[in-house]
């Protein structure tokens, strides 16, 4: 089988910098891999975008960024949890819908942050708490989006939902970039949620959690049943943003 | 009414941030700027006052520019700010005669501690509340006038003027030498040790002590006051009002009762407790200080307790310990275990703050068996800032007699759940934090809005706090009476290991 050129010499550089414990200018890259100058700095800066590779500001010399050695690791849930707060904040104060966060915890969802619905009225906070990947919106969004669970693994772990239409539920979460689900864990409250993504260089990246709101089906869904277009696009937007502050470095 | 937003201008420590507020008190806007910190000494920190003013200029047309208004939608703006940072500037050129000396900087160490010792000190502490300390403004000030040559006498012909940063900044805003307003609010001049906190008004025998001439200082007005109309920055839309910081998070917190507290929670913490229409002076290492002032009415009090390290010892953790590469990561590793483990840190880097005040304190970790985990020690990290916290709380409730019932938080460290919930139990009150997590800069909105009509009344202001989440607490009263007793223990641990009065000093093997 024919090896990729441009991987392997990816591969090369990365071998190079992880060899040198010092940052490296690119001339004396290219020197060590013997290959032009402008093939190893299209190679270095595809690699800084993916975060494997950083360029020190002042010399403009490169060295392994901490994307190479954080790959093994999942997002620290308490650390996507400050970068949401304000969002999460924003969208309850706009909706006037209280807000979930959730994460994947083993086959199922664990809400990391919730904020009140904002109208004064008791509520008791409900992180740690833990939903169905297959019946909540929370837990759709991840399936489409997150590498780390399938559709089989939440029926493995006993969702009594039919395969077709988990299948098809994921599916059309995966092309909307949201799912809504309504009454399945408490009667008469629907949940619009979208998934919060870690990006990799200008693509969109792996998705490591799920923001949304809940509220009573009538606020949520139109006459039609479908969710309401204003509030599909404050979610979706609250998400993107926090999404954008992943990308910075952790 | 055509204006349907209210600017806030916070001057931060390490920023400069504009932020829109709604008539419902949400935010719509925000830009920021820092500037840069200067430490040209050990133990002084300074800033460029003229620095701040341009990013302040920057930062109000960018704040604008996001939210897509005009200077003509803003029905008012308000300013709170780093509190007891000094400048002196030039009256005829506008221009600062020397850098800001910050509130972190302790170069007037020496000339505070001759203060205490001279016959003034008690009466700086009959007619301002306050025991002469160097994070106060007026022994910054002195500080200037014996050191810029020819302050004194400048200042005495009224050609230069003082002020904190909120003065500076109005001044700025309402056109600098060429007809600049000088003023300064209530709770502001109440942290520079020269104002009698009854009358609110500057003492001349305090004045006299330091040596301050009169005709430098800013006129000190209420919180919620229109004190002039922006000529630049903001053009045509007035200042409604000013504030530092923590009483403009206590304000914008809408602690309006007496018996109302609000803790802020970054680097260090800031409790205080508004005690209603009484100073109270403290005689357990808290300070008197004012809540807020209303134009024609009383003022109103409140009694603040500082804690040096909060937020700070998750960032030592971190960074010198290397536990964690990131501070929210503290409760992922806190949570690996159900608790502390026996294990409990007290972080009496700088010796012990309120309420206990022992400069000769350093920290401690003790209760170190093989059984402990970097868990444990994550969990002794935060629940050190909840004991802190019940520490100030306990002083509050001896001083005043008013006891706590429910605690508002905001700041940084309230995004983590498990030191909030920690908190709830060490106090065994509810804690809450508010949807609008910017209490200071929504504080400082609340006072303008209020100046102009924007808000009729503290009723209002009242029904526009919104809960976020609220931590109710869960510790059986066995375990709070153990754990406490513990956490006493080990600060008895930390006291008096400083000898011979070297800072460094190891003590004798």
């Amino acid at each position: 089988m024919a090896t990729i050129q441009s991987i392997e010499r990816a591969a090369a550089v990365l071998h190079v910098l992880g060899a040198v414990h010092e940052p490296v200018a690119l001339g004396e890259l290219s020197r060590l891999l013997d290959l032009p100058k402008p093939t190893v700095h299209g190679i270095v800066r595809t690699l800084c975008e993916v975060g494997f590779v950083t360029q020190e500001p002042d010399t403009g010399r490169y060295a392994l960024g901490s994307g190479l050695a954080t790959l093994g690791e999942g997002l620290d849930p308490h650390l996507l949890r400050s970068r949401a707060v304000n969002w999460a904040d924003g969208l309850a104060a706009r909706t006037g819908m209280e807000v979930e966060l959730g994460v994947l915890t083993g086959r199922t969802v664990e809400l990391v942050h919730h904020v009140f619905r904002p109208d004064g009225s008791p509520q008791r906070l409900r992180v740690g708490e833990l939903q169905p990947l297959a019946t909540s919106a929370l837990g759709l969004v991840l399936l489409a989006f997150s590498p780390a669970v399938s559709a089989s693994a939440a029926r493995e772990a006993g969702d009594p939902t039919p395969r077709v239409s988990l299948a098809r539920a994921v599916q059309l979460a995966r092309r909307q970039g949201w799912a809504c689900v309504d009454s399945t864990l408490r009667p008469g409250v629907a949940t619009l949620a979208a998934p919060l993504r870690r990006h990799l260089g200008h693509r969109l990246g792996v998705g490591v959690g799920a923001l949304g709101v809940s509220g009573p089906r009538d606020r949520v869904l139109g006459p039609s049943g479908e969710p309401r277009d204003d509030l599909v696009t404050q979610v979706v937007a609250a998400a993107h943003a926090v999404s954008s502050t992943l990308q910075e470095r952790l | 009414m055509s204006a349907s937003y209210v600017a806030s201008i916070d001057q931060g420590t390490t920023s400069t941030r504009c932020l829109l507020f709604d008539h419902a008190g949400r935010m719509v806007s925000v830009a920021q700027h820092e500037h840069h910190q200067h430490y040209p000494r050990p133990g002084w920190a300074e800033h460029d006052a003229a620095e701040i003013w341009a990013n302040t200029l920057r930062v109000l047309p960018e704040a604008l520019a996001l939210a897509g208004l005009q200077p003509s939608d803003v029905a008012a703006v308000g300013i709170a700010n780093q509190r007891e940072t000094t400048v002196v500037w030039d009256r005829a050129t506008g221009r600062p005669v020397a850098p800001a000396i910050t509130w972190q900087d302790t170069r007037t160490a020496d000339l505070v501690a001759e203060l205490g010792r001279s016959a003034a000190a008690p009466l700086f502490e009959e007619v301002c509340g306050l025991t002469p300390a160097g994070y106060f403004a007026a022994p910054r000030l002195r500080w200037l006038l014996d050191h810029v040559p020819g302050l004194q006498r400048r200042a005495r012909l009224g050609e230069v003027a003082f002020g904190t940063m909120e003065s500076w900044l109005i001044w700025n805003l309402t056109g600098g030498p060429d007809g600049g307003v000088h003023v300064t609010d209530v709770t502001n001049a109440s942290r520079t040790m020269l104002m009698d906190i009854h009358t609110l008004q500057w003492d001349q025998r305090l004045l006299d002590a330091l040596d301050v001439p009169a005709a430098m200082l800013p006129e000190i007005r209420p919180n919620a006051q229109v004190y002039g109309t922006c000529t630049v920055g903001l053009p045509g839309v007035v200042i409604g009002g000013a504030f530092g910081d923590q009483q403009a998070a206590l304000f914008g917190q809408t602690c309006f009762d007496e018996g109302e507290a609000k803790c802020t929670y970054g680097t260090g913490a800031f409790l205080l407790m508004n005690t209603g229409a009484s100073v109270t002076p403290s005689t357990h290492g808290l300070l008197s200080t004012v809540a807020y002032a209303l134009e024609g009415e009383q003022p109103v009090y409140a009694t603040e307790g500082s804690i040096a390290v909060a937020g700070a010892l998750v960032q030592w953790f971190r960074d010198s310990l290397e536990m964690i590469s990131s501070a929210p990561e503290i409760e992922t590793l806190a949570r690996r275990v159900e608790d502390n483990g026996g294990c409990y840190i007290v972080p009496a880097f700088a010796g012990l703050f309120a309420p206990r005040w022992q400069a000769d304190a350093r920290g401690v970790v003790v209760g170190l068996t093989s059984y402990v985990t970097r868990g444990h020690l994550a969990r002794a990290v935060l629940e050190a800032t909840a004991w802190q916290t019940c520490e100030v709380v306990e002083a509050v409730d001896l001083d005043t007699s008013l006891t706590l019932s429910r605690l508002r938080v905001d700041g940084g460290m309230t995004a983590n759940h498990l030191l909030m919930q920690t908190v709830a139990d060490v106090l065994d009150v509810p804690v809450e934090r508010p949807l609008v997590a910017e209490s200071v800069s929504l504080g400082a909105a609340y006072a303008a809005g209020l100046a102009v009509g924007f808000w009729p009344d503290l009723d209002v202001l009242r029904g526009t706090w919104r809960r976020a989440a609220l931590w109710e607490p869960s510790m059986s009263p066995v375990v709070r009476r153990r754990e406490r007793a513990a956490w006493d223990r080990a600060v008895q641990r930390t006291l008096h290991w400083v000898v011979d009065e070297d800072p460094d000093a190891a003590p004798p093997g």
